[in-house]
């Protein structure tokens, strides 16, 4: 369970995040979506610890983020990283076996390998693997940070707008993969997306969020609405019901 | 998935492997080294064993120091081409050469123990990387950019206000501070020897520790946070490691930069550059040795061609610079073109 409590968060006197009380439950996939600029890149790199908290509590599992040892929270959190900012020259497999560090603190033993191929497996990324980074496509990349991540084997699992930049197929199999990791390895994914179509096809819990708040949060089929689009994004569109599960008409 | 046809499978494995780059580097180097000491012998191996080898013994720490540092702080900055000379050390070596020079003249100054000069510079020259490293990452929050922004104002400031000194000076004296502004490896103190391969010894240790942090860092500020290694830890611990190699080197032989003027020390540009044709690969592990071996031959090698072949009066940095601004060059425009 990640819980945050009386965040708030300001740049320059701007308030980013006013005063959010947030429990995301243990276990299943929890997508955050908003209009740009609501705020959600801010939350989740408060909880990655990317910046540092200013006012209120956030709590991973039973770590407080600002006090337990950097060690403990990349054992407890993954980030999922954004494939652009990776300078190094690297190969697929060597950006994967990375994932392994707060395990093995770079010296990796005989099960680090087997976790790495085993992902790479799982992933597809077999044939890939010893490509260099900038020689596969965004949806390959995007899939090899995922095994990344995978491979990282903590109970919480982060994503800030994975799906930028993937075509349908990239995009609906590497949310597949992300959906099979809550399933199978009983993971908490919390992920920022921006299609809500997908959110509602793939998350189990949304929390919406507007001007640095909280506007709702509840089961997908409960939550999206023509109401909730008029009102957090500003638009006119409408939501029908299929396979009992809304989707925006654009 | 349809891309797997495409998969050159694991056909990319390297011709050579690393570890047998690293050792031809190793042996290239005892080569030249070799080469050093035995080329040209025309007086008494008394006097020329301990005379080439503390010469010789001075080129490699340098080379190595200010390779294993421009490495680190490439990676720290996230950057191929800059160097840590950026952050004003050469300046600050003239500029306390030239104060030294203009207060006590020049014949006082060349009477000054040579132990007491390297002291007085490798002193000031860490008083500035602390200041720098201490106080302005603090300030930068972190920003390598503008940390990095604000060394090479320093250092400017810093010219200036030697250049504004040097006119003050005789041109007797100034001739002298001209004579010591580029890096020498003519006459080496053995005392100063046994101080800085003290300092650069201990500095190597210390980087060599950084190695698999390093590689951490490499993948981005996100990431490496993720995996539990915040970049503010990392970027104190490493620059200290950088102030010390350079400090020690450029306190053993002067700057690396002709007259700390050039946009950079091109000797670690050439040198890293080097290393990731000749060893690419993003460990650190492979790196660091690399990057020291590449920077012992070019001191090494470069200073045997120039005395013993072609019997250079330039200085051999003189030669290197114009070497590295073309590498520069090289480096910039392929890196704009990828
Ligand atoms: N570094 C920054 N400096 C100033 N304002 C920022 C900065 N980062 C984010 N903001 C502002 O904070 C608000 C929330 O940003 P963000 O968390 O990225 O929103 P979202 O991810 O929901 O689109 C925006 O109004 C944005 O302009
Ligand atoms: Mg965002």
């Amino acid at each position: 369970m990640i819980r945050i409590s009386g965040l708030s968060h300001s740049i320059a006197g701007t308030p980013i995040l006013r005063d959010i009380d947030l429990t995301i439950p243990r276990g299943g996939i929890t997508a955050l979506i908003g209009p740009n600029g609501a705020g959600k890149s801010t939350l989740l790199s408060l909880i990655a610890r990317l910046q540092k908290i200013q006012t209120g509590t956030i709590t991973v599992g039973d770590l407080t983020i600002g006090t337990a040892s950097d060690q403990d929270l990349a054992r407890t959190l993954a980030v999922m990283a954004q494939s652009s900012h990776v300078q190094a020259r690297l190969r697929l497999s060597e950006l994967v076996s990375f994932g392994r560090y707060p395990w093995n603190r770079g010296r990796p033993g005989p099960q680090d390998h087997a976790r790495v191929e085993q992902a790479l497996e799982r992933f597809g990324l077999i044939p890939l693997r010893d490509r260099f980074l900038d020689e596969i496509s965004g949806g390959q990349r995007q899939r090899a940070f995922a095994a990344m991540a995978y491979v990282q084997d903590t109970p919480y699992l982060l994503l800030d707008e994975p799906l930028n930049n993937l075509d349908i197929a990239a995009a609906r199999d590497l949310m597949s993969l992300v959906r099979d990791m809550a399933d199978t390895d009983g993971r908490t994914v919390v992920i920022v997306l921006h299609d809500i179509n997908y959110a509602t096809a793939f998350a189990d819990h949304l929390v919406v969020m507007k001007d640095g708040a909280i506007a709702a949060q509840g089961r997908p089929d409960q939550t999206v609405s023509e109401a909730l689009l008029e009102q957090v994004f500003g638009t006119r569109a409408r939501v029908e019901i299929l396979q009992d599960r809304p989707v925006v008409l654009v | 998935m349809s891309d797997t046809a495409l998969a050159p499978a694991r056909s990319r494995r390297r011709i050579l492997p690393l570890s047998l780059r690293l050792w031809g580097l190793l042996i290239l180097l005892v080569a030249c080294a070799a080469g050093y000491m035995l080329i040209g012998a025309e007086a008494p191996w008394s006097f020329l064993l301990p005379y080439r080898g503390a010469k010789l013994a001075a080129l490699v720490l340098v080379g190595v120091a200010l390779s294993v540092a421009t490495v680190v702080f490439q990676t720290l900055t996230a950057n191929r081409i800059l160097t840590p000379s950026l952050m004003g050390f050469d300046a600050l070596y003239i500029f306390v050469l030239t104060l030294m020079v203009h207060s006590l003249g020049a014949t006082a100054y060349a009477n000054i123990p040579v132990g007491l000069i390297f002291t007085i510079n490798l002193g000031s020259m860490a008083l500035l990387g602390l200041l720098l490293f201490a106080v302005l990452l603090r300030l930068a929050r972190g920003d390598m950019v503008r940390l990095v922004l604000t060394g090479i104002v320093l250092g400017l400031l810093i010219r200036s206000i030697t250049e504004f000194v040097q006119r003050l000076i005789d041109p007797n004296e100034f001739q002298t501070v001209q004579s010591l502004s580029v890096a020498r490896f003519t006459q080496v103190d053995t005392g100063l020897l046994a101080l800085s391969s003290l300092a650069i010894g201990v500095g190597l240790v210390l980087a060599w520790r950084l190695r698999l942090r390093l590689d951490v860092l490499a993948l981005g500020d996100a990431a490496a946070t993720g995996l539990g290694e915040p970049p503010a830890k990392l970027q104190r611990h490493a620059m200290l490691v950088i102030c010390l190699l350079v400090a020690s080197a450029t306190a053993l032989v002067g700057p690396m930069a002709s007259q700390g003027a050039g946009p950079s020390s091109f000797f670690g540009l050439i040198v890293t550059a080097i290393a990731h044709v000749l060893t690419p690969t993003h460990r650190h592990s492979v790196l660091l040795p690399s990057a020291a071996l590449i920077g012992g031959i070019i001191l090494v090698g470069g200073q045997l061609m120039a005395e013993r072949v072609f019997a250079l009066a330039t200085p051999l940095i003189v030669v290197i610079e114009l070497i590295g601004g073309g590498v520069f060059l090289i480096v910039l425009l392929k890196r704009r073109a990828a």
